[in-house]
């Protein structure tokens, strides 16, 4: 029998979206169990992402389950010249799960018509992370107490960016008002902003972070990297403007907590990191316990 | 007797049973032979091109000599010829004509435009929802770009 997989966000009902965050707030109580004795995981990164791989391999180690796989193709067969399609045969044969993680986009649903076991998807090139979108949903029903009626703030490369867009196609199931703040040449795309437009929700562009900080009750932060920049004078000019500090916070909802993907290079000041609105470590924490439900719910074990 | 010419307007003009596909735009004629895989069957076939069309440009026309196409198989070639039409004959009549329409699934004869999608890696069947049929939009399976009528490719 074929077996469920999550490659996209889009794979999964509100309901089901819901039941994966009830389930991680119980992993999040007693994350150490015994569930996942005597199975194994693949853990099979095409590209190194050191934190997801972690993040992935203690969900399964507190669960009691064994890991397997590689850190990066060029220590495996694929440097041989192995296709997609008899890797993912021949792993499927030693695991009960795949996690992969591959820079080609759709790789991961490839993966999945392939397999027979179910496939998680840690990101294909620049489409889905859907594990990602999940932890941050989790983050912010945590914070918040809600998933309703939110102004949610994005900040950096709203262009690139596929961590926003996914939390964005999420975040519109229930009544959100968005602020996009970025750069003219890192603004959200039309086809994001068409979206929302067609479902009848607000959104709110601007330039400048400081306008829209007040009313935020999540500030989503990206990194703005110089090399999406086609004029480089341009990055010199902007790079400075998507920096949040910790004077910057001192008139925002006491509720308000900040977000970021990670890793971080200096679009959060570190002299933040000491705020309790600071969340971005704790939400990486959030990351092991949302894989934590995701790999249960798929192995039907929970 | 019938002279040789008679014979010969005969075998182009008329089949006994079969179907006969019109108001190809000329530039779709080896499109459309492609998709429906027209080059690996051995019916008679005969077709013309770059013949006047009273509505549009230079159209091309096939006759497929006994052969009949089910809906959905037809239907792919409304990606390349929107405009054709089929006549169904049998015993040298019309017995029904109809219009091609756009389905709503796309597999296995267009190309994903986007560069860095599996299915222009490894041997992937392509397989598309059609998010948009006038003018045509496709959104692949895989990487879940669409690919516009603009960029679309037969493979």
């Amino acid at each position: 029998m074929k077996s469920r997989s999550l490659v996209s966000i889009d794979d999964l009902t509100t309901e089901e979206i819901l039941k994966i965050l009830t389930l991680a707030a119980e992993f999040e109580k007693n994350p150490v169990q015994d569930i996942l004795r005597g199975k194994v995981v693949a853990t099979l990164f095409f590209e190194p992402s050191t934190r997801t791989r972690l993040s992935f391999e203690s969900a399964v180690n507190k669960l009691g389950g064994k890991v397997i796989g590689f850190t990066d193709s060029s220590n495996s067969s694929v440097a041989k010249g192995e296709s997609l399609n008899d890797t993912i045969r021949t792993v499927n044969n030693y695991v009960d799960l795949i996690v992969m993680r591959h820079p080609i986009e759709g790789s991961a649903r490839y993966a999945s018509e392939i397999a027979t076991v179910p496939v998680i998807n840690a990101g294909d090139g620049a489409n889905q992370h859907p594990t990602q979108t999940l932890l941050d949903l989790y983050s912010i029903q945590k914070t918040q107490g809600t998933l309703d009626n939110l102004n949610i703030c994005m900040v950096g490369d709203l262009k690139y960016g596929r961590t926003v867009h996914s939390l964005l196609m999420a975040m519109s199931r229930w009544k959100t008002s968005f602020h996009f703040v970025a750069p003219e040449e890192l603004k959200m795309p039309d086809e994001q902003k068409l979206y929302l437009r067609n479902l009848g929700l607000d959104y709110h562009e601007t330039t400048d972070l400081n306008e829209v900080i007040n009313m935020a009750d999540i500030v989503y932060m990206t990194r703005v990297q110089r090399e999406r920049f086609s004029d480089p004078m341009e990055y010199e000019k902007v790079k400075n403007a998507y920096v949040l500090h910790d004077y910057m916070l001192s008139d925002t909802k006491p509720e308000m907590r900040i977000l970021h993907p990670l890793p971080r290079v200096n679009e959060i000041s570190t002299d933040v990191d000491g705020n309790t609105k600071a969340y971005y470590f704790e939400q990486a924490l959030n990351g092991v316990y949302t894989r934590q439900a995701i790999i249960c719910l798929l192995l039907g074990l929970k | 007797m019938k002279n040789i010419n008679d014979k010969k307007q005969l075998l182009v003009s008329a089949i006994e049973s079969g179907t006969v596909i019109d108001h190809i735009p000329a530039s779709s004629l080896f499109k459309v032979i492609k998709i429906l895989g027209l080059d690996r069957i051995r019916n008679q076939i005969t077709f013309g091109t770059n013949l006047e069309s009273k509505t549009s440009g230079k159209k091309a026309i096939i006759k497929i000599a006994g052969k009949f196409f089910e809906d959905d198989d037809i239907d792919r070639i409304a990606l390349v010829a929107p405009k054709a039409k089929l006549n169904i004959i049998r015993d040298y009549q019309v017995i029904e004509k109809r219009v091609v329409e756009v389905p709503d699934t796309i597999n296995a004869i267009a190309k994903c435009m986007n560069p860095k999608c599996i299915t222009n890696f490894e041997k992937v069947t392509t397989h598309f929802r059609v998010v948009s049929k006038k003018p045509v939009a496709l959104k692949c399976l895989y990487c879940e770009k669409i690919t516009d009528q603009e960029r679309l490719e037969i493979i």
